[in-house]
Parts: C-alpha cells; structure tokens; sequence
C-alpha cells in the first residue's frame, strides 16, 4: 500500500477498531494505530544533541545512565545497554530521574529565613556565601579549644558539624573533609553513619 | 533486594535461570520472595540467633569445607586459656566492666608463641582505653583493616586441641540448635533445616553461595555482630575470595561505600585513617604506630606512608618531615562525636552553625522529633539540596510546630537553603555498593544559582581563608596553609570573576596521589613514600588515576570485554573486582575446581611464576603459594604463600575476633533494645556495651516485667518501597513516584487487624514512648503472626519515606524510634522496636503529646525506672571482671616492658 492510498484508507475508517478489523490487526499494535503524528515522531534519544555517560544518582547499584541533552535540556535518562551493571535497564525511581533534574519543584535560589522569620526571603548568591562565611569564622573563633578539661591538645572547634548525604561525589567529600578538618571541626557526619 | 535495589536483583533471577535455588530471610513476605524459592518470616532482631543456628549445623555435621578452613581462617589458631565464653558468665564474655559497660579484650586474644601466657605486643597494644573505643567507633577502621593480631600465634591443624578458634565456636554455638532457633526466630525446623542443606550443599570445591544483605542489617544495637554471623558462616563453607560467593552489602545511596572510603565521618580520615584521638595521637609517630601495628601481617605495615601522604595532600607545601608533615595541624576527637551525640548536643545548645549536605535528617534519622527540636536550637543552618525539604522548612511545618513545641516567631535559628546541582550537573565520581567508582559526565549547566558541594566547598574555603588572610593566631595556620590551589573551569566570566567551578578532575589527581616533583600520577599505594616526595589523599583510591588517565571513566561496552568488566570503572584497591581472590585457589595455588577457577598460580608464567586469572589477583603478584615466613617477619614480608586475606593481622579469615569489636569476640544472641521477650539463651537481656543516651528526651520502651500490662506488645520494622528512596527528598517531590506511592501505610497481618478492629484501607495510628504516627490500614498476608517462646507475636511493617513536604505527604516512621547504637560503629537501631498499634487517627496538637506520654508513663519508659542495661546474673558480673583481672595480673609485666 502506498502512503497515499494508506491515508485514503484511514480517512475513510476514523475509527481505529473498524480499522483494525479491516486490517486483520486484532491485538491494535500494527498499522491500524498509526496516524500521521505517530509516524512523524521520532524519539527524543535520536534527536538529541548530545548524550553524557551518567550514573544513577538513587541506590548503591551504580545502574549507568545515558543523559540525553537537545537545547541545553535533559530530554531523556536512560539505562546504559553498555553497562555491565545494569545492561540498559532502571528501576522506577531511575527511571524517573529526569523528572528528579527538571523538576519545577526545584530551588533555584538561595531562600533565606532571618531568625525569628515567618516567611522565606530571596538571596543573592555570593551575599549568601559571603554571610555563610562570616558565620563559620565567627562561630569557630568564639567556640574554638586549645585543650579539653584533661589540658590535652584538641585545636578544634564544637560549635559546627555537618551531615553530609550519600549522594556526593568523592570529590566533594573529599574537599568538605580537608576544609573542616584544618578548620577543626570535627562533628562531621554523613548518612553512612545512619 | 527485588523492593530496594531491583536491578541488582536482576542478577539473581539471572542466577535462578541458571539453577541457582534463592532463599529470602524476611519478616514480610516481598517482592523478592516472589521470585524466591523459599521464603522464610523470621521474627525481626533475631537474625543471630538464626545464622547461629546454621554455624552449629555445619560445625555438628561437620560440613565446613576443611581445607579452606584450616588453610585460610583461624580456626586452628589457639585462644588464651583466660578466654571465658558467655555459656559460663550468663551472656557475657570475660573481661566486662560493668561500670563502663566495656570489655577489655585482653583475655580473648590469641595464645602467645611459647603459649606461656605473655601476649605478643600487637595483641596488648590496644587493649587501652575501651571507653573511648566504643565512643570513637574505633572498630570502623577496621572495614579494610582486620583485626590486629600477631603474625605468628600458636596452631593446631588438626582442630582438635580444646582452645583452637574451631573448637571454641563449636561450644559457642552448640546451644544454637533447631529448637532454640524455632523458640527465638519463630522459625520452623523444617523451613530452618531446608535452609541449612540448602547453604550447605551448594558450598565446597564445585559450588559457592552468596549471602547478600541490604544495610537494614546493620541499624541494630548488635549490628555488626549480625554480618560477622554472615562472615563466619561464609568462611566455614569456603565461600570467601570466590566467585559466586561472598557477602554482598547491598548498600542504599548511590555513594555511601564512597562516603566512607572517603569519608565525612567524625572518627576517619580518607582510607580508614583514623581520625587522631587526644588520648593516643599526640605525636605522629602514636598515629602511625596505632595502624601500622608493628608485629602483625600485612599491607598495613605502610600506612606511615599513608598517612605521610594524606597530610602532604592537605597541606602541601607547608608539610615537611621538619614539622611531622603538620601532624599537629590536626584537630583531636576525644570519645563520641557522632551524628546523634550532636544532635542531643544541638537540644543543650551546645553546638551553634550545622550543614545538612543532601540530607534529611527530619525524616532520615532515627528519632526525628529530637532532630528537628535540635535543628530549632541553633544559631544557623545551611541545607544544601534540590528541595525545600522537612529540614530546611522544620521552623514553619515541623510537626512540633503543631504541638507547641517549635513556635515560628520564637525561633532564632537562622536557615540558609541553598540550591543544589543535581547529579547530571556536575562531574565527579560516586563508588558503587561493590566498591566500583563510575565517573559521571556533566550533561548541562545546574539551574538559576544551583552549586555542586565541590563549588560550595571550594569558595567557602577560599573565603574563610581570605578573612582569616592577615591573621597571627596560631590556630589559623591549619587554614592558612592548607593546599587549596584547584584549576577552577566552567563559564569563562565566572572562572573571570573567580567564581569558577572547581575541577573534580585536578581533585581526583590528588586523592588518587602524584609524585610531588614531576607531578607524575601514581599507579599504586606501594609507591607511596613516606618522606614527603610524594603526595595522595587517599591511598586505596591510588591507581583510579594510574598514567593520568581517568580510569574511573572508563566506559568499555560490556560486549566487548570478559564478564567480570575490568575496564568498566575502577574498583579499589588497584581494580581487583573479588577482595582477597587468592582465596579462589587452593593451598597450592591451583583453582579449586574447574568450575570455580577466578585465580590461580602460574608456575610458567614470569621469571619464576605468577598469579594469573580473570581478576587482578588480590595477592603480590610474584610471590609463590609455598612461600613461608621468615622468622620474626612481620608486615608484607609475613604473609605466606597460603595467607590470603591480607589486610588481617595474621592472614587469615576471621572465625573469631580477638580485637577490634567493643561486644565480644563472637556474635552471640542478644535481644533488641526494646522487646516483647525475654533472652532464651541468656540472663544478659540485650547488647550490654551498648551505646545509649538516657535523657528524658530519648525515653526507650522497656522489656516488660512479669505481671506488668503489655503497653507495648508488637514489634515493628520499617523498610523502602521501590518507588521512594530514603527520606523521600529525591523521591516525594517528583510526579511520577509520589503518583505510584502516594500515602503512607501500616501493614499488619489479618491477624492482628482482627485483634485490634483495624480495618484495610481505614486508619490506624502506631504509638511508643517517642510518638505516634498515623497512616493507612494495610491488612496483608505478607505479614504473618509468629509463635517465639511459646507465644505469638504480631509484626508490623511500615515504609520510612514520608514527612510533611513533597507533593505526596505523611507522617514519618522514624518519628517512632528512640536512640540506641550499635558499640562498635555508633549506628542506630532502627529496623526494630516495639510499639501499640490502635484503629482511627492519632490526636493532634498538644493533645498528642499528652497521648504519647500518657503511653510513656504506663509502659514505664521513664527516666527513673528504665530497664537495666546489665541483666546478666550478679555472680557472672563478678566472675567475667575476675577473669580480666587475673589476666590483667598474668600480662602486666609483659605489658610494661614494651612501653
């Protein structure tokens, strides 16, 4: 059948069942569902601009993910078929990871509550770093210990810790423990303990 | 595994094809037991007791595969005759302290060499402060460490002599029969010993097992001491170092392994380095003498060049063998600084700024309203994450805000949230739950002011250094002269402005380590030297950079290399994909089997020999199975051609633990923290060197008493479902999953839904002494009654996802928990407690808090009148500290020459 006489043909049955009988495609999943826009779709893996070579940032597995990226955007996250780990394949939450990176829920702004606020203000990055800053500094000195009650050396300070999740890099980790330590802040915690 | 890691579980069903036959130990029938061939409800919190049970099996039947446990474990290894087991001291081991609730393990050691009662050095040497052992986690160094024992202790390869490990188990365990394990797991002998012929049968020279758990295992007060059960049983079967073997923790987030490797945790340095202590770390030498351990086996030997280059890589330039390479530039730890000694210290007021990194700990951690009254008490809070999650939006929607506890406009606390890159944002690499690191592209720019913690991390230091810049104080010289030079890269007028990003590259070249003059990357922590020429930040990570290439990213298809994938990623140490595969062949180096060869001895091969095989072999490349020790050796040079596990003190899988663990030096079965029974086996009810906290604030349900009303009769556990993941910050907040999982549920069995007049899909509430939650009714078979001592108990089941914020909203689980730890790495136990369970919703506002005291009174979790932590008869008391004390008086001279 030509391309021409196929769209006569559905023009001519509107409605998909009857084309289906007419075709013999009793199960619905050949030609009598097909229209135009079905045919003119193509999927968005094929027409991205890129792909980055990924990992699924939920469970400890370590699925590998292909990133599909058209105009700057993540169009699609797949199952890397190359990996070993995963052959291709996710699982519910993998599967929804683009939903987790383009998310509309998500902060893309530094929020702000003042003490004693009711409400969230908007803040400017670098003003942001720059109080943040100031609070460690302040907080370390006024809380800082050359010796504990036994007068042995400490050099540390107890009014800071951290909790840190199990979705950072090693890089990060690395680096927040490098900088807290020559800070002397040593409540610095992650989910591995938890 | 098919509900928590699902694509993992892939792998099994790829298993079952093959003929493999899958057993699933759990209190509720899932997913995984679906496709299991047998699945086996045991009652939660007695898994000890359950692998006890099949320890004995093996050691009754004598099923063990002989020549891997006489070859490769302990078991021929002879105890000291001062070692008393808990058969005689009612639940204890010798050695305890019922003042401090701490052992001294000075009597579970190895016997010494002339076996005339004077113990090796390395055996004594630690036997030290156990107070602040418990405190410091001091055990977790041991992940890839092994317990500390001399090279050489006396043997016996007949496994006959009454004190050899393999007879001192064979006691221990003797009491662990089928019966006991069907009165305290409420497991039948049938479905029991089904499981021992299974595990057995498939062990030896032809077969392997695996035994995989997922990390609910180690949130027990008894935690660890539930996967040693795991490693005993898996050494005596020959199921180490093998393939299809092993014992696979399936770990929950995407790189927790790598958050321990390197690690942001109180008690370590990247690479298991420990974290120096007031106490024993005052000099360098102390800090390097404490890992390397002179007088045992094994790689640890080098750790002065560890630990030379992890402070060469922190303080670059300013680190010379002069000033100790900044050693005194460390902070010191002294006793317990984990994340919930924190947060009690956060409600006293005593700990001002706190970061939360992609973290939840509203919803996360156990206790949540002790988080979030904790969160309220500071003077300000960073939370880094995607979302306005529970934590960052604690001081308007806590749940206490609608109790009275947390008024908005009364407090201070000053939150600062910051936007977070996501991980398709940046690049970087996470370490998989097998120890396999995966470099990640970055496939965009994060959104709007959206920052990777590198970025964060890296401008925080430069901008505390630069406030710091004109500072004489001695304190700021750690700051000051911290190597913190990275390439930074990204937008041009960014990196113009000297706001760039980071290169996670250029950190990775550092943790991987370089040589200091020609910036060369290493290719192996055996090049690591401890005079300062080189620098590395992490030394079981050294090689994912080997000739400046980034082998974490590699990505060779799987079609196109051997099944085992060694150029996919890179797995520490140095690639090898099965930790200690020596153990895949036998004495002489010949794979135990055709069917089961991974690694073997070449005699062809080389100038003299190698191992060769499908992995790296996990052993010196050259060194033949017939080498034997010279005499008096002791690091490398001490293991034998027959010692495959080669970070352990004497080479050899560990059946028993002479040092290292704070609560004994075999598991034993104790009871959960909170506990409808009764210990069977023992006077001693739970965990007796358990880490607790007891304040009014963390009030625990206590065991009842003979006669006293049951306020608390069930028991509860709590795991994931598939379409949430953990606190839900990553999963509540996305359309699809909140779609697929959309309300918080209670599971119970008909059973109970029928004692209580609960009814499916209705409400219900489940109470304890720190809260009540609420949610939806599920009545389920999934869930059955189980008969323990002679009584049936209901369990039920909750998911843990749920807090007050995302698109889908909840109570949250771990509201209901209190805090108790494990001794020996401060984890909490959080997959069991006990509780009440009542049809319809909870009360709100102050009136739940008058409820859930009004519980708290009955049940008698008070302050005053909580349980006694030390149950064990007051005779077994006296004579397990007697016995210590005798040992003390037989070793003191000996311990005193070698200081």
């Amino acid at each position: 059948m030509t391309e021409q006489a196929a769209r006569t043909k559905r023009s001519l049955l509107p409605w998909p069942v009857l084309r289906q009988l007419a075709d013999g495609d009793i199960l619905g999943r050949g030609r009598s569902v097909r229209s135009r826009k079905t045919d003119e779709v193509e999927p968005r893996t094929a027409t991205a601009d890129r792909v980055a070579r990924s990992v699924c940032p939920y469970c400890a597995v370590g699925c590998g993910q292909n990133v599909f990226v058209k105009d700057d955007k993540v169009v699609q996250i797949e199952g890397d078929p190359d990996s070993p780990v995963n052959r291709g394949r996710l699982c519910p939450k993998g599967s929804a990871s683009k939903n987790l990176v383009t998310s509309e829920l998500r902060q893309t702004t530094v929020k702000y509550r003042r003490p004693y606020g009711t409400e969230w203000e908007e803040l400017d990055l670098h003003t942001a770093m720059d109080m943040v800053a100031d609070r460690v500094v302040r907080t370390r000195r006024d809380s800082w210990q050359d010796f504990d009650e036994h007068d042995r050396k400490v050099r540390r300070t107890m009014g800071i810790a951290s909790l840190g999740g199990a979705t950072l890099d090693n890089e990060e980790n690395y680096l927040i423990k490098k900088l807290f330590t020559a800070m002397g802040a040593i409540q610095i915690e992650n989910q591995a303990r938890i | 595994m098919a509900e928590a890691h699902p694509v993992g579980f892939q792998w099994v069903v790829e298993a079952k094809k093959r003929g493999a036959r899958i057993i699933h130990v759990d209190p509720r029938f899932t997913r995984t037991s679906a496709l299991a061939h047998q699945h086996v409800p045991i009652r939660v919190g007695s898994d000890i007791a359950f692998l006890g049970g099949i320890i004995n099996y093996v050691l009754e039947n004598e099923l063990d595969f002989r020549d891997y446990v006489v070859n490769y474990t302990n078991a021929a290894t002879i105890v000291s005759e001062d070692f008393q087991d808990t058969d005689d001291l009612d639940g204890l081991f010798s050695g305890f302290d019922p003042e401090t609730r701490t052992y001294d393990p000075t009597s579970w050691q190895y016997a010494s060499e002339d076996d005339g009662g004077e113990q090796h050095r390395s055996q004594a040497s630690t036997s030290g402060d156990h107070v602040e052992h418990r405190d410091t986690a001091a055990g977790m160094q041991h992940e890839s460490h092994g317990h500390t024992a001399s090279a050489h202790p006396p043997r016996d390869e007949t496994l006959q002599h009454p004190r050899c490990v393999f007879q001192v188990l064979k006691r221990h365990y003797a009491r662990y029969t089928p019966e006991v394990v069907e009165q305290v797991c409420g497991v039948s002998p049938e479905d029991f010993l089904a499981v021992c012929r299974a595990w057995t049968e498939n062990s030896g020279r032809e077969r392997t097992t695996a035994l995989v758990y997922s990390v609910g295992w180690t949130q027990h007060s008894v935690g660890v001491q539930y996967i040693r059960a795991g490693a005993i049983l898996q050494l005596l079967l020959g199921n180490m170092g093998r393939p299809g073997g092993g014992i696979m923790a399936l770990r929950g987030h995407a790189s927790i392994q790598g958050s321990t490797d390197i690690p942001t945790l109180f008690n370590i340095l990247p690479g298991y380095l420990p974290m120096p202590n007031a106490a024993s770390h005052q000099t360098l030498t102390d800090w390097i003498d404490s890992v390397r351990n002179p007088g045992a086996k094994g790689f640890w030997a080098n750790a002065g060049a560890y630990g030379v280059n992890l402070l060469k890589a922190y303080w670059g330039d300013a680190a010379t063998p002069d000033n100790d390479f900044c050693f005194d530039y460390m902070p010191r730890i002294t006793g317990d600084h984990g994340t919930y000694r924190t947060v009690l210290d956060m409600i006293d007021g005593k700990v001002k700024g706190y970061f939360l990194l992609g973290q939840n700990p509203a919803v996360g951690s156990a206790h949540g309203r002790a988080q979030r009254l904790g969160m309220a008490n500071l003077d300000w809070l960073v939370v880094r994450d995607l979302f306005a999650i529970e934590s960052a939006t604690f001081w308007k929607d806590a749940p206490e805000i609608e109790t009275g506890e947390i008024v908005t406009e009364e407090c201070a606390t000053e939150v600062f949230l910051f936007p977070a890159a996501s991980h398709v944002e940046k690049e970087g690499t996470f370490t998989q739950t097998q120890r396999m690191l995966q470099w990640r592209e970055k496939a965009v720019e994060p959104p709007g002011d959206a920052t990777s913690e590198l970025w964060f991390f890296y401008h925080l230091g430069r901008m505390v250094r630069e406030r710091l810049a004109d500072s004489s104080d001695e304190r700021d010289r750690p700051v000051l002269d911290l190597a913190w030079d990275y390439p930074l890269h990204g937008d041009p007028e960014q990196v113009a402005a000297g706001w760039g990003e980071p290169s996670a590259e250029a950190v990775l070249k550092e943790i991987n380590g370089f040589e200091v003059a020609t910036g060369r990357p290493l290719s192996s922590f055996t090049e690591m030297k401890d005079d300062g020429s080189t620098l590395g930040g992490c030394w079981i990570y050294t090689g994912v950079y080997a000739d400046g290439v980034n082998q974490a990213a590699r990505r060779k298809s799987r079609h196109e290399q051997s099944p085992v994938a060694p150029e996919w990623g890179w797995a520490w140490p140095l690639n090898r994909r099965i930790l200690y595969n020596r153990a895949s062949a036998d004495p002489e180096g010949r794979p135990w089997s055709e069917r089961k060869a991974y690694v073997w001895w070449d005699p062809e091969k080389g100038e003299a020999g190698e191992w060769v095989g499908d992995d790296v072999p996990d052993f010196e490349k050259t060194k033949p199975p017939s080498y034997r020790a010279p005499e008096g050796s002791d690091g490398v040079a001490a293991i034998e051609g027959i010692d495959p596990f080669i970070m352990q003190g004497d080479g050899k899988g560990a059946l028993y633990v002479p040092q290292g663990l704070v609560d004994g030096p075999m598991p034993t079965h104790y009871e959960p923290v909170e506990s409808p029974f009764r210990n069977l086996l023992h006077g001693q009810q739970a965990n007796p060197t358990r880490k607790e906290y007891r304040r009014a604030d963390n009030p625990l349900n206590p065991v009842p008493e003979d006669g006293r009303p049951d306020v608390f009769p069930f028991v509860f556990t709590t795991s994931r479902l598939t379409e949430h993941h953990t606190a839900g910050g990553m999963s509540r907040y996305l359309e699809h999953l909140a779609e697929l999982q959309p309300e918080m549920f209670v599971e119970v069995s008909p059973q109970l839904a029928a004692e209580r007049g609960l009814e499916h899909m209705g409400w219900c509430h489940v109470i304890t002494a720190r809260s009540a939650i609420e949610g939806r009714v599920m009545v389920t078979e999934r869930l059955r009654p189980l008969r323990v001592e002679g009584r049936t108990v209901h369990q039920v089941w909750m998911p843990y996802h749920w807090g007050q914020g995302g698109l889908v909203s909840g109570d949250s689980a771990n509201d209901l928990f209190g805090i108790s730890l494990d001794p020996n790495v401060l984890i909490q136990e959080s997959k069991v407690g006990t509780c009440d369970v009542q049809p319809g919703r909870r009360p709100t506002g102050r009136a739940l808090r008058d409820y859930v005291e009004g519980y708290a009174t009955r049940s008698g979790a008070v302050d005053e009148v909580s349980t006694p932590i030390v149950t064990a008869s007051s005779d077994a008391v006296r004579r397990s500290q007697e016995a210590q004390d005798e040992g003390k008086d037989q070793h003191a001279p000996h311990q005193v020459e070698d200081q």
